[in-house]
This record gives C-alpha cells, sequence and structure tokens, in this order.
C-alpha cells in the first residue's frame, strides 16, 4: 500500500486504576487499516480487544486511564492528543461505532427518530423534520421494513435483530470513513446474526468505509475480516491476513484456538484443548504471556517478553520459537 | 429395546402473559432419550428448547402432554408423588455457574448439599465422596475449602457439574452449560461432559443454541423453531442430510472458521410472535418452500428415514 492509512495504531498501551495499582490492560497494540478496508480483532474475555476498540476514540473514563506510550493516527491527526471539542466531531462523524448490545446502547424512552435526529441535529445541522426524512431514509437502507412507521416507535418495541439494525442507521448517519463493530452480533440468533453481517458487507460496498469488526467467534472473523489481528492477555500475538491466518495460524494460542472450535462438518470424540485457563488481568506473567499453558513453551519464554516478529510475507507473530521453525 | 430413562409426549406449556393473552412457549413436544445417551436439543432464543427442558426435570408443570422418567409419569395428578420417587436420579447443569452456586458456601457444601438433603450420611463419606467428586471433574482437592468467586468461569462450571454428579444421577439436564465460557475454556467442559457420560453412562439432554457444539456431545439431535419440534434425527444424518428447510437455513447461518467459504445469503424475517400465534407451521412465513397448506395445517412429525423425522409438508 503506498497511500497513507486511513488509520495507523502504534505501540499502544492502556493502563487503568485500580484498588492494587495501575492494570496494564493492552500493551504495545499497533496496526494499521487502509481506506475501505476490513480488520477483524478476536480474542477471548480479557485480551483487550474492546479495551483496543474504545481507546480508538478514547472512549475510556479520563480519570481512572491512562496512556502511557502510544500514537492513534487517523485522516493524518493524532488522536490522542486531539482537544475534546474536536474529538467529539470525529466521535459519530468520522468514527462511528456499534456495540454488543442495543438495548443498553439505545434510550428507552426516545422514539427511533428522535435517536437518529440527535447523531444528524449534532453533526450536520438538520432541523427536527429533516432529521426525521434522513432517519426513515435510513431505516430503509438498513432494510428496516415499514420504516415510515417504525421511526416513531420505541426501542422496547422492536426485536433484538431491529433494534441492532437501528444501531447501525445512527452509525451510520453521517457516512463515517470508519466503523468500529464490537461484539455486532454477539446477543443474536445465529440467523439474525447472518442478516446483520450480511447488512454490514452491503453497507460497506455502498459506503466504502472500512470497518473493524471485533469479536470472540472466530467463525465471525473468517466470514468477515480480510486482516484479523488475534489478542491474547492484553497482546497482539499474530496478525496476517484471514486466508494466511486460517490455513497456516503460527502462535500457537491461534492454533490452539482454532482447534478447540468443535467442528460443524464431522463427528468428534473429543475436542483439542488449551491447558489451564484465562490469565487474571491483574496478574503479572514474565515472559511470554501464554507461557504457562503453551504446550510448546522453551525456558527462555517465560522469562523474555517475545516482541511480533514477521513468520512469512505480511505475517506477524509474538512468538521466537515458531518464528524461527519457519525460517 | 431398553426402556428410555425419559419420554415426553405432546408437551405444551402455556404462560398466562396478562388476563385472556396466553403465550404458547411450547406447542406439542414428543421425543426420548435412551439410557446412555445425549440429546441434544437446539433451537434459537424462544424456540422453547429450555422450557422443554425445565418441564422434563420437574421445574415447572407441563400445561398438557405427559413426562415419563423412569418409567414414573411426573405430569398429571400423581405426579408430584412419582417426582419425589425418581428426583434424586435426574439433575441438572446451569447456564450461568455464578447464579446458580451461592457465593457464601465453601465449594465441599456446595457439592455436598444433595448429599445432605437426601439424607444423613456419615463424615468420612461425604468427606471422601467430596475428594472423589472434586477428582472426577478435575478440579484439585484444595478447592474443597474455597469459594466460588476464586474460580475462573470455567472452574465454577466444574464445580456445578461435580454437585450435579453427587447423587450418582442417571440422567442429567444440562442447559447452555458452556454457553458463557470462552472457546478454549467450552472446549474442556466438552470434553468433561463426554468422559463423565462415557465412565458413567449418563443420559444427558444437552440444551444449546450452538450447533456445532450440539454435534459435538450429542448422539441425537432435535431441533425446535417457535415451540415445535421441527426435525430429529441421529446426529450424523442431521449434520450431513437435514430435511426441515429451518434446519438447512440455521446450518447455512452458523459461519465457518474457514475465510473462503461464501455463506448463503441470511433468511429473511424473524420468529414469529408466540402470543397468538397463526395456525400452520410456524416456519411458513420464512420459508423457501412454503406452500398454501403450510399456513393453515401444522405438519406433524413423521419418519422421513430410519430414526429420521422432519414436521414438514413439503419434504
Amino acid at each position: 500500500m503506498t497511500a497513507e492509512p486511513l488509520l495507523s495504531v502504534d505501540n499502544l498501551t492502556v493502563q487503568f486504576r485500580t484498588d492494587t495499582g495501575w492494570l496494564t490492560a493492552i500493551e504495545d497494540v499497533g496496526f494499521s487499516l487502509g481506506a475501505g478496508e476490513t480488520l477483524g480483532i478476536v480474542g477471548e474475555s480479557g485480551s483487550g480487544k474492546s479495551v483496543t476498540a474504545l481507546s480508538l476514540l478514547r472512549l475510556h473514563a479520563t480519570a481512572t486511564t491512562r496512556i502511557p506510550t502510544g500514537t492513534i493516527t487517523f485522516a493524518g491527526q493524532n488522536l490522542l492528543r486531539l482537544p475534546s471539542r474536536a474529538l467529539r466531531r470525529i466521535r459519530g462523524g468520522e468514527i462511528a461505532m456499534i456495540f454488543q448490545d442495543p438495548m443498553s446502547s439505545l434510550n428507552p424512552v426516545l422514539t427511533i427518530a428522535d435517536q437518529i435526529g440527535e447523531t444528524l441535529a449534532l453533526h450536520q445541522g438538520l432541523d427536527r423534520a429533516a432529521a426525521r426524512r434522513r432517519a426513515i431514509e435510513l431505516l430503509d437502507l438498513v432494510r428496516i421494513a415499514d420504516a415510515a412507521h417504525r421511526v416513531d416507535a420505541y426501542p422496547h418495541q422492536l426485536s433484538g435483530g431491529q433494534r441492532q439494525r437501528v444501531m447501525i442507521a445512527i452509525a451510520i448517519a453521517c457516512r463515517p470513513k470508519l466503523l468500529i463493530a464490537d461484539e455486532p452480533t454477539t446477543a443474536l440468533d445465529v440467523t439474525i446474526q447472518a442478516q446483520i453481517l450480511d447488512l454490514l458487507r452491503d453497507l460497506q460496498a455502498e459506503l466504502g468505509m472500512s470497518v473493524i469488526l471485533i469479536s470472540h467467534d472466530l467463525g465471525v472473523i473468517a466470514e468477515f475480516a480480510r486482516r484479523v489481528l488475534v489478542m491474547y492477555a492484553g497482546r497482539v500475538v499474530e496478525a496476517a491476513p484471514a486466508t494466511t491466518l486460517f490455513r497456516r495460524p503460527m502462535h500457537p494460542y491461534t492454533s490452539g484456538l482454532m482447534q478447540a472450535i468443535p467442528p460443524l462438518d464431522a463427528d468428534v470424540h473429543r475436542l483439542p484443548t488449551i491447558q489451564g485457563s484465562i490469565p487474571d488481568p491483574a496478574r503479572r506473567i514474565p515472559g511470554c504471556r501464554f507461557s504457562p499453558r503453551c504446550a510448546e513453551a522453551q525456558p527462555t519464554c517465560r522469562i523474555t517478553a517475545p516482541s511480533l516478529v514477521p513468520v512469512g510475507p505480511d505475517h506477524l507473530a509474538r512468538c521466537p520459537p515458531r518464528a524461527g521453525a519457519a525460517r | 429395546m431398553t426402556a428410555p430413562v425419559v419420554a415426553v409426549q405432546n408437551l405444551v406449556k402455556d404462560f398466562a402473559t396478562a388476563p385472556g393473552r396466553v403465550l404458547r412457549a411450547v406447542n406439542g413436544v414428543t421425543f426420548e432419550i435412551a439410557p446412555g445417551e445425549t440429546l441434544g436439543l437446539v433451537g434459537e432464543s424462544g424456540s422453547g428448547k429450555s422450557t422443554t427442558g425445565r418441564m422434563l426435570a420437574g421445574l415447572i408443570p407441563a400445561t398438557t402432554g405427559t413426562v415419563t422418567l423412569f418409567g414414573q409419569t411426573i405430569t398429571g395428578p400423581h405426579g408430584p408423588a412419582h417426582l419425589a420417587a425418581v428426583r434424586h436420579r435426574m439433575q441438572f447443569v446451569f447456564q450461568d455457574p455464578n447464579g446458580s452456586l451461592n457465593p457464601r458456601m465453601r465449594v465441599r457444601d456446595a457439592i455436598a448439599e444433595p448429599l445432605d438433603i437426601k439424607g444423613h450420611i456419615a463424615r468420612p463419606d461425604r468427606t471422601a465422596r467430596i475428594a472423589e467428586l472434586l477428582d472426577m471433574v478435575g478440579l484439585p482437592q484444595a478447592a474443597a475449602d474455597r469459594y466460588p468467586h476464586e474460580f475462573s468461569g470455567g472452574q465454577r462450571q466444574r464445580i456445578g457439574i461435580a454437585r450435579a454428579l453427587a447423587l450418582q444421577p442417571d440422567f442429567i439436564v444440562a442447559d447452555e452449560p458452556v454457553s458463557a465460557l470462552d472457546v478454549s475454556m467450552q472446549a474442556q467442559i466438552v470434553n468433561l461432559l463426554l468422559d463423565l457420560q462415557q465412565n458413567l453412562g449418563i443420559a444427558i439432554l444437552f440444551i444449546a443454541h450452538d450447533l456445532a457444539v450440539v454435534r459435538s456431545m450429542s448422539h441425537n439431535v432435535a431441533v425446535m423453531y417457535a415451540g415445535a419440534l421441527v426435525e430429529i434425527a441421529p446426529r450424523a444424518a442431521l449434520y450431513a442430510a437435514p430435511q426441515h428447510p429451518y434446519t438447512r437455513a440455521l446450518l447455512d447461518a452458523v459461519p465457518r472458521p474457514d475465510p473462503n467459504r461464501t455463506r448463503p445469503r441470511a433468511l429473511a424475517g424473524e420468529v414469529p410472535s408466540m402470543l397468538n400465534r397463526p395456525p400452520g407451521c410456524p416456519f411458513a412465513a420464512r420459508c423457501p418452500l412454503a406452500m398454501p397448506q403450510c399456513h393453515d395445517t401444522q405438519p406433524p412429525l413423521r419418519e422421513i428415514a430410519p430414526a429420521h423425522q422432519a414436521a414438514c409438508h413439503a419434504i
């Protein structure tokens, strides 16, 4: 890629204040995303995938959060240094976000028209009547049937799938350059999840926006993302194009995770597992964070924190033993 | 053929939501489970799978229909007495191990509670049984003195399973036992359940929404939609040759960890309202094969291949 990427994140570390001191939630996270591209971030609980997403828009509580290192460059400006007024214009304008649970992201006492209108009034200065007309167009765009009537509904009158469509309508209201979708289908049933993924893919093609999709579900990531970051315990452990990652996972955590998914197309007697449990974020693990669970860990893995190194074309992994074997 | 552990016949559950309004959560479900076998019960939200599991375990009464557990009919006028006689042979494992364990009870007491309730047990026997149960579910002996909050979600589910095993049940109803767990934890619990079933010969009703997890756990699989059982078959047949259009759509919709797969476009529409349900097949409004009669009469479950049943006019 020769052009400047739309978004580039470099060496990002985020810490939260706890009773016992500063807890490092993510460390040395870096990636970049071009215009119109789709990045998937996959990981289990506590991996830092949502913390990463929220950091992009500085949505963490300022009093209990600090970002000791890192830059987030979006369309040429460092979001971490931007004054709050300027940042507010970007939030919901050039970068929009949708969350897992549309019920708690929507205001229960406002109609859909009012909630979509709020974004339009703030960013585009539309008056009430114009905002309502635009809201109906947006509901049409997210395939809500009978939009002219549904626009006056309250969130509780909609199904879970329709509420997520409304969230998407709000998110695309200002034609963002980047949409961050944090587990957008996790609360939905599988047939509704398929509808929402279809919708996101259609809208991305129509509007030409970049998308960051965060999910714990490797299936959703494989289906949607062109590039994938795998996170574990606050660090990126592997980064590659989706086709490469799923064909040839290089980090032992990534390959372990892929094998632990029960197959839909075969009968098994036992599933391969990753030993141990997901670590408590408050516990400091020396060396490689995955080493206590890794079947291939060597003595150095438990001492020296590995860095992300190339293991193939456009393919990085945070595992020196595997990187050495790949060379 | 040996007598089934559990047989349900034409099971119906109505909930009164307001005067004159009835929500039919389960609409005429029939199946049985043989000793030592797992029936996977799969469906989306509101399909009635959990309500079915609860009726079958005697946790809520059925509106009509019969549940026969170990040869005893636990529904109907003598149901409560019959249920009391077989209750200890059947246990329940819940989705949320946080909600189902008392936070102020040590693990040893949580695991031994079924033993304590059932009757007197000598102190050394109780201690020995706790040790044995911890061992069976892969928890260290030191776990006995700790409290639930000291454990991860996967370990808490192990505690819930140990507790369910305390009375050596012949049948376990497990309602979404791995849904709250991360993938790497989920695989461990699935293996634990598979091992326990193999070693102890327990029959399981495994309720889940995840079709892949159900495949790994079950001998037979039943698919529910909007309160009705639409298909039931041995697992290999159900996944390799699904017959009901809903089962097919459901399998198509599951994202696979394969970037080269192109998923078919999603099925349009949503699950119908359970209030004042229309006559006919509950899936008719979304079904690509729907014919006029599908909107009028609900198709009965009928055999379409050996041990393979589906409820569809079009097949």
